[in-house]
């Protein structure tokens, strides 16, 4: 294990700078790194020779006194941005083959940004799942080990598994998520680092595979808050070519991190102390809030009534968007095709092998509630009630400044702990859903470990396009709870 | 006036609804910046969007908007300040997205009015039930290959205005004037070039049969037509067939119906049972479509003077009857012909020859009055040659042809040929002598009684004249001669 894999992308952005390190040996040390961790199955694609070539464009520049912010930053990218010239498969059979001709836009900032892509990290097919179990490429392994029995493997949870497993075990110094219900945070969570999902509108969606439009968003997963908020800043920004991002100025968001947080007014929940909380997970978020309390915060108890709708509602808006999202793939113009006598045999044939399990239950249920007769009692009630969650949080945040919850209400699970049922693995996104379908800013960091020693995290949610509160708070919360704890394999 | 089908159970009533649709003149597409040419090669006009690449958003191109709130002001309709996209779901091998993105529930123009200017100089006002922005798909080709079709991306996601009717129509030939009319205030505005031969203007026609004082039945729809002959011949057959059918003890049942220009008859497409749910929801790629008062007000200040306030006008300020009116401002470039013609000449006479001799000569050609070889500016000093008698109307006539032939300007061809007509009282005198003197025997009759020689006179003079004579005056110096 090399040091250079340990460094955060602030301090190694510093090292650069001075010159006391290089972009090609950075890079190198991790592409190294990744080659001894395939193990993980975290990357769908590694890209070494990209990366070295760009890492030494990097070095060219830093040498000159020049280079963007990320100049020679190496990141994994999740294989659902499209990358110009790189394989991008979603994680599905369906785009196995699919080589786009052009690159996302959050992707391509980050190139601008000067950053250094190691490769396409794994995630669940089409972003839908928890677990990164549903990948056509199989699943990730968690690198991290219960102390109990350290030969179980885990999920690194999903869907940006991939992207967490590689960030955790020092494979990249960060690494892109989408999130659509959680898939940032509860990976984040289960593999103990930090992920920040972004106000929705915050990042493009320009060039990122879509799953479902109005809650997709982009975000980065680092190591540390102050990593996060460099991502950020790099990600984010207004773009002509998604009709739905904003036209807001993107700020610094690292100079957010005063590390005061006096006076402000954290947020409970008292809905997400739902029957069933682990008392595992009712500590780990009673010692966060006491940590913000100490540092100056407020805790408040805060009522969000319709949270206990908000799973279903999210499992009835996602795969009806979901479901007219992938018609595209049809096995007519690029992807997958297996070929049939008629037109109509030719998509049976290429959805029904392209497409895995859960994302056919998805399509099925998406087109379901958006048939006729069926519309209006799942698709437009489900809108109502979005509305309602969305000013559940708007009435919150009358009072409160951040709100604090748990990020995942289990650590990670054993990756055969047998057939799952997809409602168990549905609740996996319980405490991250709600701010998902109100296009809240979330951010998910380690605080503790479970008693078999795994990483449990925590959730704070923001005003729309107040990240800057929310990385405030965040960095707060992460020295208070100076997380140490490492990955098995990783040693510093 | 209502087609009235006279049928063995009494007399049947025609309903007819239309839905046009209508490419929006614009250089690029509804959501991407691709190219709208008409018969590019296949595939050459195709965004990563269009193509529906993994990743790609559709934004809205304002000028389709502005084009679309335009043509709703040219139908008065009210313009809806609040719109949504939809997307329409259904699998087809040229619509690439596997939806298309529309508008359902919540239209960019609600309910207007077009008044159809009818043959007997009548007018009647058909309801415009909504207008509203789509893509169009692309176009499966599947005569080039024996096994495989091809698909053409190049109209896939084109703008396309549906305008919807209410249902009421009432005859084939209201259904072809509401069509001409609204394709003239299409082209008026520029929101639409009209082209059905290009099938930039499709129609669908929805056809139902009732007895007088009947709510309306069951209605089938017809697809696709694409010329305003084929649309009155479907519109007839398909009346016929349901009255047939209801008079047979039978039932009209919802359906799509395809009209066989070939053998003149529709036939079924797909019934009601077999209708594609089609999952409407709101597209969440896109925001909806707001507009403001001052937006909509800054877009119809650029309207120009449609077809109706011109005809208005014309009827008022230069007396024409309405017939005329309505002919001259069917489209604009006639309407400007006439207007350059007439000004400062008397504007019956002007219209006359517009409508008469000009456009008879524009359809001979088949030419438009674009690539007329007679200017109006040319057309007005024929008739100023009349005014002040250079030439006589049969002259005129003569002028006018060689104008046609030659694209000359008409005093250049009465000097070229000496067509002048002849006023020199002295002259057709001398001419008149001469008739007089090499025919003594018709003079005896003429004197005698037999008036109708004063016909054969006039064409002897005018035969020796070569046809310049001043008509009136040969008229006024025989009739003192043969006193």
């Amino acid at each position: 294990m090399s040091a250079l894999t340990q460094l955060t992308i602030a301090e190694a952005r510093d090292r650069l700078r001075r010159r006391q390190i290089g972009a090609v040996e950075l890079t190198e040390a991790h592409l190294r790194a990744m080659e001894s961790a395939r193990a993980l199955n975290a990357f769908v694609t590694e890209t070494p020779e990209l990366a070295l070539t760009r890492a030494r464009a990097a070095d060219h520049l830093l040498g000159r006194g020049e280079g963007g912010p990320l100049a020679g930053i190496p990141l994994g990218i999740k294989d659902l941005f499209c990358t110009e010239g790189v394989r991008t498969t979603a994680g599905s059979k369906i785009l196995g083959n699919f080589v786009p001709p052009y690159e996302s836009t959050v992707s391509a900032k980050l190139r601008e940004a000067g950053a250094v892509m190691l490769g396409k990290t794994s995630l669940d097919e089409f972003a839908m799942g928890s677990s990164n179990m549903t990948a056509a490429s199989g699943p990730v392994i968690s690198p991290w080990r219960r102390r109990s029995n350290a030969n179980v493997a885990l999920v690194p949870g999903g869907s940006s598994g991939g992207s967490a497993a590689a960030v955790a075990a020092r494979l990249a110094m960060g690494a892109t998520g989408t999130d659509t219900g959680g898939s940032i945070r509860q990976p984040a969570a289960f593999c103990g680092i930090v992920g920040l999902k972004p106000t929705y509108g915050r990042c493009s969606r320009w060039g990122i595979v879509a799953f479902a439009s109005s809650l997709d968003q982009a975000g980065p997963m680092t190591r540390t808050v102050q990593d996060a908020a460099l991502l950020l800043t790099a990600m984010a920004g207004f773009d002509a070519k998604d009709s739905t991002s904003a036209d807001l100025p993107v700020p610094d968001f690292a100079a957010a991190l005063t590390g005061d947080i006096r006076g402000l007014k954290i947020g409970i929940p008292k809905e997400y102390r739902a029957d069933g909380l682990s008392d595992e997970i009712a500590r780990l978020w009673d010692d966060g809030k006491a940590m913000l309390q100490a540092a100056g915060a407020q805790p408040v108890e805060i009522s969000l009534p319709h949270t206990s709708y908000a799973l279903p509602t999210y499992y009835i808006v996602a795969p009806a968007e979901c479901s007219s999202n992938l018609a595209r793939y049809d096995g007519v113009r690029y992807g997958l095709r297996v070929e049939g006598k008629t037109l109509d045999q030719l998509y049976a044939k290429t959805r029904a092998l392209g497409f895995g399990t859960e994302v056919r239950r998805r399509i099925l249920i998406g087109t379901y509630v958006l048939s006729a007769g069926y519309y209006d009692a799942y698709y437009t009630k489900a809108q109502k009630v979005r509305a309602l969650i969305a000013e559940d949080f708007r009435r919150a945040f009358e009072t409160v400044d951040v709100i604090l919850t748990p990020t995942a209400p289990t650590p990670a699970f054993a990756l055969d702990e047998g057939e799952i049922d997809p409602l168990t693995m549905w609740l996996n996104d319980v405490f991250t859903v709600p701010a998902s379908l109100a296009g809240l800013p979330g951010i998910s960091l380690p605080t503790g470990l479970s008693a078999d020693s795994l990483p449990l995290g925590l959730q704070l949610l923001g005003r729309p396009f107040d990240e800057e509160t929310l990385l405030r708070v965040a960095g707060v919360l992460e020295k208070s709870a100076d997380f140490k704890a490492l990955p098995s394999g990783v040693e510093i | 006036m209502g087609s009235i089908y006279p049928g063995a159970t009494g007399d049947w009533e025609l309903v007819v609804g239309l839905e046009v649709h209508a490419q929006v003149t614009s250089k690029s597409k509804l959501f991407s910046g691709a190219g709208t040419d008409f018969g590019a090669d296949p595939n050459t006009q195709v965004s990563l969007v269009d193509a529906a690449m993994p990743g790609m958003l559709p934004v809205i191109n304002a000028f389709c908007i502005e084009q679309a709130v335009r043509t709703g002001l040219g139908l008065k309709a009210r313009i809806n300040k609040v719109s949504v996209f939809a997307r329409k779901n259904y699998f087809y091998a040229d619509l690439p997205q596997g939806y298309q993105i529309s508008q359902y529930d919540q239209p960019i123009v609600g309910e207007g009015e077009v008044i159809l200017d009818m043959k007997d100089g009548s007018t009647r006002q058909i309801g415009i039930e909504r207008l509203h922005l789509e893509q169009d798909a692309g176009k499966s080709l599947h005569d080039q290959h024996v096994s495989k079709s091809f698909i053409d991306l190049n109209r896939a996601g084109v703008a396309l205005m549906e305008i919807v009717s209410k249902p009421d129509l009432r005859s084939p030939e209201e259904a072809a004037a509401y069509v001409t009319k609204l394709r003239s205030i299409l082209r008026y505005l520029g929101s639409c070039d009209g082209n059905m031969a290009e099938g930039s203007m499709r129609c669908d026609v929805n056809v139902s049969v009732r007895k007088a004082g009947e709510p309306y039945r069951t209605r089938a729809e017809i697809k696709n037509v694409n010329s305003i002959r084929f649309m009155q011949q479907a519109i007839d057959y398909e009346a016929r067939r349901q009255i047939d059918l209801y008079e047979d003890g039978g039932t009209v049942v919802q359906e799509t119906r395809l009209f066989d220009a070939g053998k003149g008859e529709t036939r079924s497409m797909r019934s009601k049972e077999m209708a594609h749910d089609y999952r409407y929801f709101p597209d969440p790629d896109l925001l909806p479509l707001v507009l403001s008062d001052s937006e909509i007000a800054a877009i119809k200040a650029t309207l120009p003077e449609l077809p109706d306030e011109k005809k208005e006008r014309f009827i008022r300020d230069y007396l024409l009857s309405p017939y005329d009116a309505g002919v001259l401002v069917a489209d604009q470039a006639s309407a400007h012909f006439f207007e350059t013609v007439a000004k400062g000449r008397d504007p019956k006479l002007a219209s006359n020859w517009v409508t008469g001799d000009f456009f008879g000569a524009l359809n001979r050609l088949g030419r438009g009055i674009e690539d007329s070889p007679v200017s109006a500016q040319d057309l007005g000093a024929l008739i100023d040659l009349i005014g002040d008698g250079t030439l006589s109307g049969r002259l005129a006539k003569e002028v006018f042809e060689l104008m046609v032939e030659t694209g000359k300007a008409p005093a250049a061809i009465v000097l070229e040929r000496g067509l002048r007509q002849v006023t020199d009282s002295g002259a057709i005198e001398s001419a008149i002598d001469a008739v007089l003197a090499a025919n003594p025997d018709k003079v005896a009759e003429f004197k005698g009684g037999k008036d109708k020689l004063f016909g054969f006179f006039v064409g002897q003079v005018m035969k020796a004249t070569g046809g310049k004579a001043n008509p009136a005056l040969v008229n006024d110096v025989l009739k003192s001669k043969l006193q």
